[in-house]
């Protein structure tokens, strides 16, 4: 174990991944060189650790309850996302795309991992990986089906590839059986991956 | 916006080396323009440092599966929507 | 057709996708966090970054970690703009 210097050099042990020292060295030098003030990158740590599905879970509860604010969501995605007092993060435009009895979506990033990280929290790393990328756009029904969802030969898919600025979320199908739960109730069914689209919502839990 | 719903484009086959966010399986493929988004910077120059205005048009463009991989066995349909922008489309028939 | 090691879509692959949760680790959080607030200060932004990324020769970018890929970009982007010295990072990390 190397000795602590009071100055700027991080204890490290063996056990610490090369990238963790590379990543807090460069967090020590931009600090030291004042291109980044210490404040700045808390808040954007605070900032993405806060990011949880669970918003995006609202918008689409409401959308199921409430036909017109599912009209504005599919209008304005991003808008409708403030309307809720919601963070829809810094991309100027959010597309919400509805799945209905006849079009399934699935969102997919192939040339890096653009995710609407605002109302969904971090992607999951098989979202990210270079498989999934590779394979969403030429095998997309393979790929679902390891997820354990087939899709029937009558339904329309789509495979949305984020290119651009625009970021996309799935609204889901509302289960059956759902008429009686309350807006929270609904929300708590709707997981990150039926919003990515490949997964459907849970379903609601036999009583 | 040049472009307009439910016309068909086609996507350039031209190299380009530097920053661009055109994916490679969609270039020279035909499809059908599906949306037309606002414009936005172009992130081809915005990659070296520019302002990358002025801001470019863009649209969600989708392509057949068989269009886009005519060799592999039919496996159920799907259509791949993705952003694309103007400057990398022509009109096709 | 010539594409960059980045351009993922179509690409014929045996790797199974790996369906495991994977909480970041603080250092992930932290280089994500970087790279955040150097955007909004208006020194490096996201498509710099990708473009950083893509610069990577191919076998470091497939073999990196995605946040390893991140660091990789901004130490490559900010020594361009001269925000980092050569080297400087290696000679910090090492201690």
């Amino acid at each position: 174990m190397s000795e602590h210097d009071h100055d700027h050099t991080p204890i490290t042990n063996g056990d610490e991944p090369a990238a963790a020292v590379r990543a807090r060295a460069l967090e020590e030098l931009l600090v030291e060189k004042g291109v980044l003030r210490p404040e700045e990158i808390r808040a954007g740590i605070d900032w993405l650790v806060s990011r949880t599905p669970a918003d995006g879970a609202r918008l689409v509860a409401r959308a199921w309850v409430d036909p017109e604010f599912k009209r504005r969501l599919l209008a304005d995605a991003r808008s409708a996302a403030l309307e809720l007092g919601l963070d829809p993060g810094p991309s100027p435009v959010v597309v919400a795309l509805a799945n209905t009895e006849t079009v399934h979506h699935m969102i997919v990033c192939t040339l890096c991992s653009c995710y609407p990280r605002a109302l969904l929290g971090p992607p999951p790393a098989w979202y990210k990986s270079l498989p999934y990328r590779s394979r969403a756009v030429s095998d997309p029904r393979g790929v679902l089906a390891e997820f354990g969802l087939e899709i029937g030969d009558d339904v329309e898919l789509r495979v949305v590839d984020s290119t651009a600025d625009i970021r996309y979320l799935v609204i889901p199908r509302r289960p059956p059986g759902t008429d009686e739960l309350s807006e929270e109730r609904l929300a708590a069914l709707v997981t990150r991956d039926s919003m990515i689209g490949v997964a459907q919502p849970a379903e609601p839990a036999l009583a | 916006m040049t472009y307009r719903v439910g016309e068909p484009v086609a996507v350039a086959t031209r190299a380009h080396g530097g920053h661009h966010r055109t994916p490679s399986y969609i270039k020279g493929k035909t499809g059908r323009v599906e949306r037309v988004h606002a414009a936005f910077r172009n992130p081809e120059t915005r990659a070296y440092g520019d302002d990358g205005l002025p801001e470019m048009p863009l649209y969600l463009v989708s392509f057949a599966r068989s269009e886009l991989w005519p060799d592999s066995p039919a496996d159920g349909g799907y259509r791949v929507y993705v952003d694309v922008f103007e400057h990398w489309l022509e009109g096709a028939r | 057709m010539e594409r960059g090691v980045h351009d993922r879509g179509g690409l014929p692959t045996d790797e199974p996708i790996d369906r495991s949760e994977h909480t970041l680790e603080d250092w992930e959080v932290l280089t994500d966090a970087l790279v955040g607030a150097l955007a909004r200060r208006g020194v490096m932004n996201v498509d710099e970054l990708r473009r950083g990324i893509e610069s990577m020769p191919p076998e470091e970018y497939v073999r990196a970690s995605y946040y390893e890929r991140w660091l990789f970009s901004m130490e490559s982007i900010l020594t361009e703009k001269g925000v980092l010295a050569a080297g400087e990072l290696d000679r910090r990390a090492a201690g």
